[in-house]
């Protein structure tokens, strides 16, 4: 036996196996990361039942808990007394649940950790409602009855189908309020705005005279007017939508009158069936995609983030595309290889290397305040002392990326040049035509996938970018998106908001952050998703080049 | 006709091409460019962090109103236009600062018949009080102030005397001995004033009353004495709190007093702070009146701070001095918002140094004498008065005295501070703070955060690479490759969420855990791999040519299963069942949950792509007559692997490290999340840090522009560009110097 071990170990194999096992192992920690993610985040939008516990408190009384059970915790009987908790001798493991009891202005806090052994019975009931609101997050309890201007028009049984038919009613009132105030009135002061700086541009230039203060007084009464307007629109509306209200009833007996107006969904999970909870589902995905955050960013959908995302990936690869391509063109087609490629070489390779947070340094030094200081300073004089665009926005975050995207692009494309078969090139100089020629029409066209998939990789680089990012540009809440319909509608100016700076600021700058966390896995694996979609894609077109020219060249 | 236009035509193809070229060639130069830039831009940001300080002389002119009296006070307001000077005869005279021209002169309410025996300036000094005490036993506060009002969009400033605690002079001694040495702290609600007559030192503290109903304030007061001390008394002092006070004498004696209590102060050490026979001159707090300057007759300033030491004592320690020049020190001044302070010789010589940074800044000789000398607020300019009656107006220029290369990199003793440390603490909310600006705790932490993330990368990738480039069968390395790539891609801020609020409670639950994997599944795995030989031959042929990896996937699992759960009975056995208590109380080691070995993980998970990838290419790109060579003469593969492969491709191995340690360096977001961003410098694997690059995202948005502090954060920019670029050139050489190798073979 010992002689066999003896001579395993000799030949060599016992390494090999642990070589293996470390491929294995980081292999299992990718798929453990990503399924962490999908798992987590996917549970974010599937609706939980609700648990009504009845339960033994400290000092004895049986109180019943209503909430969703969120986590357990097992505690070995040491770690437990360790950190407060009684023990008796037989007991070997202390079991904790983390339960969302929700109903935060009533009892201060969303969560709340109870002891498996002081449950004396769990059950789901089907008339547990939970109500999701605009303010204090989510309400569990029961439906007592609906109310119309004061009047109990619903009890009981009868409630629950009225309930939901004036909250209808108060969504679509809702959404008209909403369409005015970010839409109407954000125009009219889009454009009051303009007004003042064009008064201020006119006094600076010396060229404020009556004539003029005529002209912009004229249209400043047009648009008071349409402010007014508006402004008496919403009064009408807040009215209606604050007149209907539903009773509920908690778990320790007291009531709560909500009104419609702060409820944003109302539902009952233990009476759903399977096919109602993929609805409700979907209908969570939906939200989450297409709306604005409530409750600072902890709750609602993550649509601004996903906007701006998208804005900022749009404008960097606006910038990147041609300077990567161009570089890369240099480095393959028309540099001499030697002591200047190798020095290109290295750049490409530092700019690859250098710690993104150093962008964000550089960008917010140079591009927003001696750039967009000085833009500001010869064009923008009228919004003294308010920058434009000397503060961090759209455009210098961009830019940075772009920065920092830079050699992915390059090293990309001159993959793709470097595979296209140097007969191609010959074969067209042999015709006559220019080197340009050349480029444009045989060689560019197809390397065109290689630039396709440094771009993909380009993009998906940024989409996870944080770091520089919180220095030049991105906020934890925009009030308006970068693109919109007042005119120059594309504001480059602006800040904007960003699915990777909103995980970091919702996940550990938001003061809820238990409450918040699904909404961040929720995140993660949109951000997760597209990236390695992204990817994904970038390979599968890098593999197809590969064959292709492998073809051209047999 | 046709030929000319097809002659156009073609010239304008040639014109085409090369402005084609000349653009190609601009953009690629663009990329060394765009690397030349950031460097430059970031040394040009940190450089005046370097440049020395100056000062010149903008305008001298003659006293303004010597009729009033001899100078006890020259000071100025905050935009350096209008200057005050006090004289002995109770005048204040206000003074155009650039032309001298006086603007007001107003007289302090001195009663009559009483002369003024004594002045000081009231602390704090930036709040712009005077206390006179005067021969009868009284005394007068006054307050200098300054009304700013733009009328025509030009600024007028209009001075005003004000008087804190009422015109009508304060009677401090009954008896009516006259004050020979006053000093008070002015504030809103306590005032304290200590007067010394020929026979006591008496603490006077008056708190404001606001009476519910009327608005006038009644003065609460407390008086206490404290005896003269036998060796007289040179200065005294009291701190803006009204807490401790100081009595110097000239033989170099300074008793150090408790007055918290103010009708009962304690005596709570004195002690000889000058070597025999030299003496007092001079002696000012630095700014927020946690150190005393104290300056003697041979041009030593010291500076001593009340440290509490471990015995739970407060007791006034020196920790530094100043040789300003050979001629007794006859005045000092702190600067009113740093801790910086001008020192003005016996000869007319003025210094300007820093306590923090232990520089001096400027050392210029002025006049021949000088009497009386005011630091702006802003600490930008100077007005001196020398003895032939003349007030020199100078510019200061002085943005950045707190940093020098000592203050960045080498300990410094700060002010409270029981001995000298590494302490990185750039901001508080209050004015007198003291930034402390080392590196080192950032750089520390740095390298620990990239250490342990190396520990974790370093085998894992390399192994990988190995196993992959050699011994994996390629139709699954097609797979595999791909796979760890993409680990790269994930965003770092989704594994630095992952770290901070999955992976840092969960080990803090499962620590115990976390160490019986490592062990456990190693061991497992060899186990199973000594075992797979005694496997039957057909099995083993199907899994053979390099498939064995995925074999490991379902064995690694379960060994990882067997670990935590065999992980808890263990630490019931052999830790109390607790490894993270057992830590603490049997090693004294603490445990954070946000911790280095967190960090470590994490980060190691996004640095190991980095490292296989390049790892993988070199020894892949092995050439192949090399290690059939090897084989055919017999080697085993592993032999063949680790004295011809990895000899080979050694150089592109180190620099896969390189590259990864490198991006483990910079990397922002994990380590933000993943950490408790402490700067602390504890070695211990269950302790945070706080590294550079997360420093800067913390620091960066709330940094004033062009401040000390935004130059510092570019300076650690600048230091990590320089590591990572010397890193990665390096890396960039190995690599291309390797390709050549293995083309030329």
């Amino acid at each position: 036996m010992q002689n066999m071990i003896r001579t395993w170990f000799k030949s060599g194999l016992p390494w090999v196996w642990l070589n293996a096992a470390a491929v294995a192992l980081c292999l299992v920690m990718v798929i453990a990361v990503l399924g962490l993610v999908v798992v987590r985040g996917v549970g974010h939008f599937w609706p939980s039942s609700v648990q009504e516990y009845s339960y033994i408190e400290d000092n004895g009384s049986i109180k019943s808990l209503i909430g969703e059970h969120v986590d357990s915790s097992v505690m070995t009987a040491a770690m437990a007394i360790s950190s407060g908790h009684k023990m008796t001798k037989d007991e070997d493991a202390l079991v904790q649940y983390l339960v969302k009891t929700g109903n935060r202005d009533l009892i201060g806090t969303d969560f709340r950790w109870i002891l498996q052994r002081n449950i004396k019975t769990q059950q789901e009931p089907e008339d547990l409602m939970v109500i999701e609101r605009r303010e204090w997050g989510n309400f569990y309890g029961r439906l007592v009855s609906v109310k119309e201007n004061g009047r109990v028009i619903a009890t009981g049984e009868q409630a629950w189908p009225v309930a939901q038919e004036k909250l209808d009613k108060a969504l679509l009132i809702f959404k008209e309020i909403v369409r005015l105030e970010k839409k109407e009135i954000g125009a009219v002061n889009y454009q009051l705005e303009r007004l003042r700086l064009k008064q201020r541009k006119l006094e600076i230039d010396h060229q404020w005279n009556a004539e003029a203060e005529k002209d912009l007084a004229s249209e400043k009464v047009v648009y008071d007017e349409q402010y007014k307007k508006y402004q008496v629109q919403l009064a009408e509306l807040y009215q209606k939508v604050r007149q209907d209200s539903l009773i509920a009833k908690i778990d320790n007996g007291s009531e709560l009158e909500v009104t419609f107006a702060k409820i944003v969904k109302i539902y009952q999970p233990n009476a759903m069936n399977f096919f109602q909870r993929i609805g409700y589902f979907f209908g969570k995905a939906h939200e989450f995609l297409t709306d604005d955050p409530r409750e600072s960013n902890t709750e609602g959908g993550i649509f601004p983030a996903i906007f701006g995302t998208i804005m900022m990936v749009i404008m960097m690869s606006i910038i990147v595309t041609p300077f990567g391509v161009i570089a890369a063109v240099y480095l393959r087609e028309y540099a001499k290889q030697g002591f200047i490629t190798r020095l290109i070489r290295i750049a490409v390779n530092n700019l690859a290397g250098v710690p993104s947070i150093v962008y964000g340094v550089f960008g917010l030094g140079f591009f927003v305040y001696i750039l967009g200081g000085n833009i500001d300073k010869l064009f923008f004089p009228e919004a003294a002392p308010a920058p434009v665009y000397g503060t961090p926005g759209l455009l210098w975050a961009s830019i940075t990326l772009a920065l920092l995207t830079l050699p992915v692009v390059i090293v990309s494309t001159e993959e793709g040049l470097s595979r296209i078969p140097k007969s191609i090139r010959e074969g067209s100089l042999a015709l006559g035509a220019t080197k340009f020629e050349t480029l444009w029409q045989t060689v560019l066209p197809m390397a065109s996938p290689a630039m396709m998939t440094g771009l993909i990789l380009a993009v998906a680089r940024a989409a996870g970018e944080v770091a520089p990012l919180m220095l030049v540009g991105v906020v934890k809440l925009a009030p308006t998106l970068p693109l919109d319909g007042n005119f120059p509608f594309l504001h480059l100016d602006r800040k904007f908001m960003h699915l990777g700076f909103h995980i970091y600021d919702v996940g550990f700058q938001s003061p809820n952050v238990e409450a918040a966390r699904p909404l961040v896995y929720a995140t993660s694996l949109l951000l997760v998703l597209v990236i390695l979609g992204l990817n994904l894609s970038a390979i599968i077109i890098r593999n197809r080049l590969r064959e292709k020219y492998r073809a051209l060249e047999g | 006709m046709e030929n000319s236009s097809n002659q156009y035509y073609q010239q304008w193809r040639l014109i085409k091409d090369s402005m084609a070229r000349y653009g190609v060639i601009a953009g690629g130069m663009g990329v060394i460019v765009a690397v030349v830039m950031i460097f430059f831009y970031l040394l040009y940001v940190v450089f005046p962090l370097f440049l020395p300080a100056t000062a010149k002389p903008v305008g001298v002119y003659e006293m303004p109103e010597k009729s009033a009296g001899k100078t006890l006070l020259l000071d100025m307001e905050e935009q350096n236009e209008v200057a005050a000077r006090f004289t002995d005869s109770g005048q204040v005279v206000f003074f155009d600062v650039a032309t001298g021209k006086t603007i007001q002169q107003q007289a302090v309410a001195i009663p009559a018949g009483a002369k003024i025996l004594s002045f000081s300036q009231g602390s704090p000094i930036n709040e712009g009080a005077v206390v006179y005490g005067l021969s009868d036993g009284r005394a007068v506060v006054v307050k200098h102030q300054y009304d700013v009002s733009y009328p025509n969009n030009k600024r007028v400033i209009t001075p005003s005397l004000m008087y804190p605690l009422g015109e009508k002079a304060l009677v401090l001694d009954e008896g009516g001995k006259p004050i020979e040495q006053i000093s008070a702290q002015i504030s809103e609600q306590v005032s304290t004033i200590i007067s010394k007559s020929a026979t006591e030192i008496r603490v006077t503290s008056l708190e404001k009353e606001q009476s519910l109903f009327a608005d006038e304030a009644t003065l609460n007061r407390t008086d206490a004495q404290i005896s003269v001390p036998s060796e007289g008394v040179a200065d005294i002092l009291v701190d803006k709190e009204g807490q401790n006070l100081y009595v110097a004498s000239s033989n170099g004696r300074v008793a150090f007093y408790d007055i918290s209590d103010k009708s009962s102060p304690v005596l709570k050490q004195a002690q000889n702070v000058l070597e025999k026979g030299q003496q007092i001159t001079s002696v000012a707090f630095l700014n927020g009146d946690l150190s005393l300057m104290i300056g003697d007759s041979t041009g030593l300033v010291s500076q001593w701070t009340i440290v509490r030491e471990s015995s739970g004592r407060s007791l006034m320690q020196k920790i530094r001095s100043f040789k300003v020049s050979d001629k007794a020190v006859v005045a000092i001044k702190g600067e009113q918002r740093r801790k910086g302070f001008l020192i003005v010789d016996a000869i007319g010589n003025i210094g300007i140094y820093h306590s923090t940074s232990e520089k001096k800044l400027i050392n210029k000789h002025v006049s021949d004498n000088l009497l009386s000398v005011a630091l702006a607020p802003r600490a930008n300019a100077l007005l001196m008065q020398s003895g032939d009656g003349k007030i020199h107006f100078w510019h200061v220029d002085n943005e950045h005295p707190e940093v020098s290369f000592k203050s960045l990199w080498q300990e410094v003793w700060y002010e409270s501070y029981p001995k000298p440390d590494y302490i990185w603490q750039s901001s508080a909310s209050n004015n007198d703070f003291e930034p402390k600006y080392s590196l080192i705790p950032l750089v520390f932490g740095t390298m620990k955060a990239a250490f342990y993330a190396m520990l974790v990368a370093m085998p894992l990738a390399l192994m990988s690479a190995i196993y992959t480039a050699y011994f994996m069968a390629p139709s699954m390395r097609q797979v595999v490759k791909p796979a760890i790539e993409i680990m790269g891609a994930l965003p770092t801020v989704i594994l630095g969420f992952l770290a901070g609020l999955w992976l840092a409670p969960y080990i803090e639950e499962h620590l115990a855990g976390l160490f019986s994997f490592i062990i456990i599944v190693p061991l497992i795995v060899m186990l199973f791999s000594f075992a797979w030989q005694f496997m039957p031959r057909d099995i083993i042929e199907k899994y053979a040519d390099g498939w064995d990896g995925a074999l490991l996937i379902p064995v690694i699992l379960i060994a990882g299963w067997f670990a935590l759960s065999v992980s808890v009975p263990l630490e019931a056995l052999f830790f109390n069942g607790s490894l993270r208590e057992w830590f603490k109380n049997e090693l004294g080691i603490g445990y954070d949950q946000r911790n280095a070995l967190v960090v470590g993980i994490a980060m190691g998970f996004a640095v190991i792509p980095t490292i296989f990838s390049i790892a993988e290419d070199a020894i892949f790109s092995v050439p192949k007559h090399l290690t059939i060579g090897s084989l055919a003469l017999g080697a085993t593969p592993w032999q063949t692997m680790y004295k011809i492969v990895l000899l080979t491709a050694s150089p592109g191995i180190f620099s896969a490290v390189m590259i990864g340690f490198g991006r483990a360096v910079g990397e922002t977001m994990i380590v933000l999340m993943a950490t408790g961003n402490t700067p602390v410098m504890d070695l211990s694997v269950f302790q945070g840090m706080r590294t550079l690059a997360a420093n800067i995202a913390v620091e960066m948005p709330e940094s004033e522009v062009d401040s000390s502090h935004y130059r510092i954060l570019f300076l650690a920019a600048l230091v990590l560009f320089a590591f990572t670029f010397v890193f990665n050139t390096l890396a960039e050489v190995i690599r291309q110097r390797l390709r050549e190798k293995y083309s030329s073979l």
